[in-house]
């Protein structure tokens, strides 16, 4: 008797869902952007990295709020407080390793999530403000990555910071207070520590949130590119869905979900068996405490800014080495309106774009290494060659883009079932 | 059924790949000083507890009467030495500290700087910050040098303020030159070639070389006390992954059949 009273009438969730619905877009945001947001059947191993970048976005805030409940943010404290964490909280070490390895596992996967976005022009037509969004996140990514660093308080932090700050000094007539505006003192101090912490885990964590935010609402307007680079909007099912479009849960939940387990495992493999990653995530001088007096033998910025630090260096003047390194990042931003090929993805260009892309990635890279390591007379011109090739993909893309031979891009995108 | 298998463990063999890789990254002996000469290899073992309890003994001896280890605890060292408090208390403490104390040091700073010309370091964290080949090579490299006020200099760091403690039990070694006289610029051109027993210490070559790898072991080992524990938790953590891969593998190869 009772079952059947039961099933006439709605169960206790789908009641509180219903009545959450009357007053808040749950199941309509929820359909939106999830169980209806049709997404190309066709990403490859290239589109784990918009995901997992949301993973360990979180990550780092669960990590960061365990550890800003031990940390001290003082001058007196600091480095005492970091090895509290490492030694005396339980599950501190792990706690501490994991934000330390998710700053450096934030910038591989972002640089790689970038890369895939230049390689298959995701940041063409109509997906220019998905890119800018994108872009702001990784502007804002990079200072929260430097305003962390000073607070292990430790002296590569200190110098790193101090070799930071004062490039702003570059700047002609404000400089100097400038600088001393964003220590707060006359040197890197206590007062400096005190203001990098509240940026660390106030400022930029909420302008981070908001930038996902913004960049997931505008990929959702506009569709996911994919590596063919088709419109997949443009061919439409009788039931109005794009044919080659999948809902993006449960299908890309669950391919998600086996791109973060193989993540994880890398990830769980530095935490455990190299937390140091010899000396690229934590650095070695940066566990002796901050020494105002004792520079360590040889500054080098973490090597997710090197490659901007190899073009800095490899300029003879201060304040154009500081406005190349800037230029250096903010080039990304244009882009959208630097590319002016028809097509979108690197399939269906020719070998003129796909060798500037090839040698802009190879700069890159060697630009990094040229950061990390002592600006040798040999290095330095290294760094000053590849910086060109750097730049030279930016500034002449207007012409190669459009004198590049395009092939035809096929109505729907390419899928092969593995059947 | 293992055919459909490929992309997907390809990459998980790489990521395992890349984690041992890692491991191997990690076990490779930091060399973060590139001062001074070639650096000897210590080849330590921080899992050997007897290793460990020997270098305990020898610091508390030699070391912590002017290097403090201000983040190790004693009741931390017993534990992970496999020692009882009642042991640590016995053999490692003598200056009526609890068990829950830090290894401090009586020394004010001040008076270091005084009588040394510098502060002697902490060492909770020397092995990090120098790698455990510098500091075994350090201990190693002290050569009689009267022009210094400790009578002694270092090769690993010259100029070192640290007198040479351990001189009673390695004795006391000459720097031996390849010298090379030249006139045309009334200068020498001195090569080092490597040190000669000068006055022997209590210690054998041999033994003084495992008294120091014990050392630098426990060095290592108040470094990063987790260490210990870190590396077993890590093989249950990728095994666990393991499995979970092998169920999304599966969930993801459902839902993915329809996809034409």
């Amino acid at each position: 008797m009772n079952t059947s009273v039961d099933t006439a009438r709605p169960s206790r969730l789908s009641a509180l869902v219903g009545w959450i619905d009357a007053r808040f877009p749950l199941t309509k945001s929820w359909k939106e952007h999830v169980s209806e947001y049709y997404a190309p059947k066709n990403f490859n191993f290239w589109y784990y990295f918009g995901s997992l970048a949301l993973v360990v976005l979180v990550l780092q805030i669960v990590t960061g709020i365990f550890l800003t409940m031990n940390y001290k943010p003082s001058a007196a404290d600091a480095f005492a407080s970091v090895e509290y964490i490492m030694r005396d909280v339980d599950w501190g070490w792990l706690i501490r390793y994991m934000h330390s390895t998710g700053a450096s596992a934030f910038f591989i996967i972002v640089y790689l999530h970038m890369f895939r976005g230049i390689m298959y022009g995701s940041y063409k037509t109509p997906r220019e403000l998905v890119w800018i969004f994108g872009m702001l996140i990784y502007l804002c990514l990079m200072a929260e990555a430097f305003f962390g660093y000073l607070l292990p308080w430790g002296n590569m932090s200190y110098w790193g910071a101090q070799v930071i700050v004062s490039l702003f000094g570059a700047i002609p007539g404000i400089g100097e207070s400038l600088v001393e505006w964003i220590r707060g003192d006359y040197y890197i101090s206590d007062i400096t520590l005190n203001r990098f912490f509240a940026l660390h885990v106030v400022a930029l964590p909420i302008a981070l949130i908001f930038l996902v935010i913004a960049h997931i609402l505008a990929l959702h307007e506009v569709g996911s590119n994919n590596p063919d680079g088709v419109e997949i909007k443009k061919v439409k099912g009788a039931d109005g869905h794009p044919v080659d479009g999948i809902p993006f849960h449960p299908y890309y939940t669950v391919k998600d979900l086996m791109g973060f387990v193989v993540f994880a495992a890398a990830f769980a493999a530095v935490v455990f068996f190299a937390p140091e990653m010899g000396g690229y995530f934590l650095e070695h001088a940066n566990f002796e405490p901050a020494d105002a007096l004792r520079t360590p033998e040889h500054i080098a910025p973490v090597w997710y800014f090197t490659p901007f630090y190899a073009i800095l260096r490899a300029v003879p003047n201060k304040l154009l080495g500081v406005i190349l390194m800037g230029a250096a990042v903010l080039a990304f931003f244009f882009l959208p309106w630097l590319d002016r090929a028809k097509v979108k993805s690197v399939r269906y260009r020719g070998w003129l774009y796909r060798t500037f892309l090839a040698l802009f990635a190879v700069s890159f890279l060697a630009l990094g290494y040229l950061g990390l390591q002592p600006a040798t007379p040999v290095y330095t011109n290294a760094a000053r060659i590849f910086g060109a090739i750097y730049f030279a993909f930016f500034l002449l893309m207007p012409w190669y883009s459009r004198a590049d031979q395009t092939r035809p891009v096929p109505e729907r995108v390419t899928y092969d079932a593995h059947h | 059924m293992m055919l459909i298998i490929k992309k997907p463990v390809l990459a998980l063999t790489l990521s395992m790949a890349l984690g041992s890789a890692a491991a191997l990254f990690g076990a490779a002996p930091a060399s973060a000083s590139s001062a001074g000469a070639a650096l000897q290899m210590a080849h330590n073992d921080v899992g050997n507890v007897a290793s460990l309890q020997r270098g305990a003994r020898n610091f508390v001896n030699y070391c912590l009467g002017c290097h403090s280890a201000k983040y190790v605890r004693y009741n931390r060292l017993a534990e992970d030495l496999g020692l009882t408090e009642a042991q640590v208390m016995a053999n490692l403490m003598f200056t009526g500290q609890r068990p829950h104390d830090t290894m401090a040091i009586a020394m004010r700073p001040q008076d270091a700087k005084h009588w040394f010309g510098t502060t002697p370091p902490d060492l909770s964290l020397i092995a990090r910050a120098r790698g455990v080949d510098y500091l075994y090579t350090f201990l190693k490299s002290f050569y009689l040098d009267p022009s210094r006020p400790t009578g002694v200099n270092n090769t690993a760091m010259p100029s070192t303020a640290m007198p040479h403690v351990l001189w009673e039990l390695q004795g006391y070694q000459k720097a031996v030159y390849d010298g090379e006289s030249d006139a045309e610029h009334s200068a020498v051109h001195k090569k080092f070639t490597g040190f000669e027993l000068a006055q022997k210490g209590s210690l054998s070559p041999a033994e003084y070389d495992q008294f120091v790898r014990d050392t630098v072991n426990f060095l290592a080992y108040i470094g990063e006390p987790m260490q210990l524990k870190r590396e077993s938790l890590g093989f249950k953590v990728l095994a666990f992954l393991l499995l979970f891969f092998l169920l999304a593998y599966f969930l993801k190869k459902e839902y993915w059949k329809d996809v034409k």
